[in-house]
């Protein structure tokens, strides 16, 4: 039955579970810059989608990931590119273009143009890449749990030393499924390692809301599932928490929890009531916590770079995203003839 | 009187298997449940157990025999004061065909071994005759109102007669709705009754069916029913064939409910139409209107239906407006279609946001000199063909529109049935007006040539009326 809505914690870490230290590992000034690129690359991406939409080149449902680059970027940073797999539900922006798909296409396939990265077919949800080994873009939710599961049985199967990185949402994590794959993933010590986005909402639904039990990095418990709690707004803990996860599961150790706490800036879709959670909040975690406020900050402080470069380093993600929109504009539609190709091979 | 002991079946479908061994021998005495021999076949093994009390007299059927086939005695059981040299052969042997197996006699062994089955012939199903729409009083005031505020009104007039009766699923509480259908609810009724549940189609549709074994009238809302499709093995196996199952014991008396079919731009996952699917299932009823009224009055009608009701909405359709009668009770018949023009040339047969394209359609075809008599079928199942038939038996056309896919739709149905009711009736084939046969894609010019369209209803009427 209904409960009274929880006042949001706050995505720091907490002590009962995290192993990521308060002392948070230092990133060198090139992982630095990685991460503030590929970050801001993302920001500024979803920024320019969200004007696309407004202008009415995207439709349908268009999840934006401001406020949560550092989750795939530090996942990311700490997997093996293009060998690991990776799997998310429909807010799969971010992840495609830190696992570095082309920005174009990404783009392109949200407005839905031919040369989207499913040829204008699948929409914002649905966008894949055999070669970068991203596996969607799925629109139902918890669905991706039990297919990165199954991408994780056949690197075992195989013998293959890869992880499979399946991300999902706190108001997934309680979709029946996932249990039933946490079960399999322990019983057959699949190299999977579950990233739980909890980003303290499903839509409307605040976690205290929707879980008995809020701590979602304990959901493995009872498969004997280690997990921890991350905060997911410092890329650097990110990192950290993700190089044990996949070193566990790439050791055949099996399957490993990561429940990052995070933030959505933005509405769930782009219509969104925003009555669940006040204006402060979303502020408050902006000004306070933001992943990139807080690279720029220590890239600064550390003299990695000065203003100057890191301007210069906008410049040059600003290019990026402009060529993408304008591509994405300006291409056109698939042909009528693709309407019954791709249905069978 | 000997007792014969017959090669025993391990399953329905056994029909011979391996005596492999004998543990007892002629002249030992045996009780219920000692193990006499065992049988094999290539998939398992199973002892053979005594059943009554007695002597064996006599083994007809050695050890190691393989292809013993079900029901030939393998051994007779002789009481206290018989002789075994005295125990006939069984009539029988183990090589001969069965009775069986002998030309013509399958029906008479069948007809043995039921011996409960009162006809060979299934009954002819009982066809449902749908009750007649309430009558309107002349004076009564129309309201116009949307479809959303329809099924809302619907339900909190439900929710106020009777305390049984409450909402649950994602987001229909404190955010009023991922659709806002349930606007208002919350605040009237209370989080008792109005139930935000955590994103679990499987587990909440399962939970209101058991609620609903217990007595009370759940409205399960899935955000959409593409989110159903997460739930469907509990709204087929547990809800539609629970009466069946229960000899008519226990009921499911519960309402699935939300919006179905293509949103705008959604993509494939997203952009389903379960009309076909759901209609297929004995057990079910399932509802899809088109006007504000029809919604109210059925979703009324579904609530009280003692069985499961899958009430399929449309999102599209949710902001349109309709006249709805002001009146303390207004319900309609579950199971009657709705004639929305009378015409003489040919009939359209469509429902929910099909209606749609119909409604547009005729208008044009009407301005052309095409007499269209347009159905909105409004419930799927039961299905209200005779009207369909009616109208067809004048007109002697038929064009259905939907968006669901072709193969299996209810087009398909439509067409089946008029050709079994109304054949020599036909001037034309039935033509369906469908959905494409792909999964919908997301592209927007793409999208549009997969959904069915005025410019397709007016093709098909024109060929169905040999105008073109
Ligand atoms: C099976 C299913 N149920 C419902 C939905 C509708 N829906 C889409 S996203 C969403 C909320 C998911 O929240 P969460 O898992 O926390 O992910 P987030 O959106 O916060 O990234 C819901 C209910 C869906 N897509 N699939
Ligand atoms: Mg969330």
């Amino acid at each position: 039955m209904a409960r009274k809505a929880a006042a949001a914690k706050s995505p720091a870490k907490k002590e009962t579970t995290s192993k990521s230290g308060s002392n948070a590992p230092e990133f060198s000034k090139d992982e630095e810059l990685e991460a503030f690129r590929e970050m801001l690359l993302v920001r500024r991406f979803e920024e320019k989608a969200g004007q696309l939409y407004g202008m009415g080149l995207i439709g349908g449902f268009c999840h934006l990931y401001i406020g949560q680059e550092a989750v795939v970027t530090g996942i990311t940073m700490a997997s093996r590119k293009g060998e690991d797999a990776q799997i998310t539900g429909y807010r799969d922006h971010g992840h495609m273009l830190v696992m570095g798909l082309d920005p174009k296409g990404v783009m392109a396939e949200l407005t839905g143009r031919q040369g989207g990265l499913s040829k204008g077919k699948g929409g914002s949800m649905h966008m894949f890449s055999n070669e970068h080994r991203f596996y969607g873009g799925n629109g139902i939710v918890g669905a991706q749990v039990s297919l990165g599961t199954g991408l994780a049985f056949a690197a075992k199967y195989r013998g293959e030393d890869t992880v499979s990185l399946t991300y999902f949402g706190d108001g997934a994590a309680n979709q029946g499924q996932v249990y039933e794959s946490f079960n399999m993933a322990k019983l057959w010590s699949l190299p999977v390692v579950y990233v739980i986005e909890n980003n303290q909402y499903a839509m409307g639904t605040s976690v205290a809301r929707s879980a008995a039990t809020t701590d979602l990095s304990q959901r493995g418990r009872s498969f004997d599932i280690p997990g921890e709690q991350v905060d997911g707004m410092d890329v650097r803990q990110v990192r950290d928490a993700a190089e044990r996860a996949i070193e566990h599961a790439r050791s055949g150790k099996g399957p490993y929890i990561l429940e990052m706490l995070t933030y959505r800036y933005r509405g769930h879709s782009m219509s969104d009531p925003a009555k669940y959670r006040s204006k402060d909040e979303v502020t408050s975690m902006r000004s306070e916590r933001d992943p990139i406020e807080q690279v720029r900050k220590r890239i600064l402080e550390n003299d990695y770079a000065s203003e100057d470069d890191l301007k210069e380093i906008e410049k040059e993600v600003r290019a990026i995203v402009t060529e993408a929109a304008d591509f994405a504009t300006n291409d056109p539609e698939p042909e009528a003839s693709e309407l019954y190709t791709d249905i069978l091979q | 009187m000997p007792t014969d002991i017959l090669m025993p079946a391990l399953s329905p479908t056994m029909e011979e298997g391996t005596l492999s061994k004998w543990l007892v021998k002629e002249g030992d005495k045996v009780g219920p449940g000692d193990v006499l021999a065992e049988i094999e076949t290539d998939k398992a093994t199973m002892e053979v157990e005594a059943v009554d009390e007695g002597t064996i007299g006599k083994i007809f059927v050695a050890e190691g025999t393989e292809g013993v086939k079900v029901n030939t005695p393998i051994a007779a059981l002789i009481g206290e004061d018989e002789d075994p040299a005295e125990v006939p052969e069984p009539e029988i042997g183990p090589d001969e065909p069965k009775e069986s197996e002998k030309p013509g006699a399958d029906e008479e062994v069948a007809a043995k071994s039921q011996p409960t089955t009162k006809s060979v012939d299934a009954p002819a199903a009982p066809q449902f005759k749908p009750a007649d729409d309430p009558d309107i009083p002349d004076d009564v005031e129309m309201v116009t109102t949307t479809v959303r505020e329809a099924l809302r009104d619907a339900m909190a007039e439900e929710m106020r007669a009777d305390g049984d009766v409450f909402v649950m699923g994602e987001e229909v509480a404190e955010y009023q709705g991922a659709y806002k259908v349930t606007q208002g609810l919350l605040q009237e009724f209370g989080a008792e009754r109005v139930i935000d549940t955590p994103i679990t189609e499987h587990g909440f549709a399962g939970l209101g069916v058991g609620a609903a074994f217990a007595g009370l009238k759940p409205i399960v809302e899935f955000m959409t029913w593409n989110f159903g499709m997460q739930a469907i093995d509990q709204i087929i196996n547990s809800a539609a064939k629970q009466l069946y199952m229960s000899g008519g014991q226990v009921k499911a008396p519960i309402v699935f409910r939300g919006p179905n079919g293509a949103a705008a731009r959604v993509g494939a996952q997203h952009s389903q139409d379960y009309s076909a699917w759901y209609s297929h299932v004995p057990g079910l009823i399932v509802i899809a209107p088109y006007t504000a009224a029809d919604a109210k009055g059925l979703l009324k009608a579904a609530i009280r239906n003692p069985n499961p009701v899958i009430f399929l909405e449309n999102e599209i359709l949710y902001g349109s407006s309709g006249d709805v009668p002001k009146m303390d009770d207004f319900v309609l018949p579950i199971g009657k279609a709705r004639v929305a023009r009378k015409g003489k040339d040919v009939t359209i047969v469509s429902y929910s946001i099909g209606m749609r394209y119909a409604t547009q359609a005729t208008e044009k075809l009407v301005a052309a000199g095409v007499d269209v008599e347009l159905i909105d079928l409004r419930t799927l199942r039961p299905m209200d063909i005779d009207t369909v038939v009616e109208s067809v038996k004048k007109t002697g056309r038929c064009v259905t529109v939907e968006e669901g896919w072709p193969q299996g739709s209810i087009g398909s149905e439509i067409s089946a049935r008029l050709m079994e009711k109304a054949f020599d009736y036909l001037d034309a084939p039935v033509t369906r007006v469908t959905g494409k046969d792909v999964p919908m894609p997301y592209a927007a010019n793409l999208e549009k040539l997969a959904l069915p369209n005025v410019d397709e209803v007016i093709a098909a009427v024109n060929a169905v009326t040999y105008r073109s």
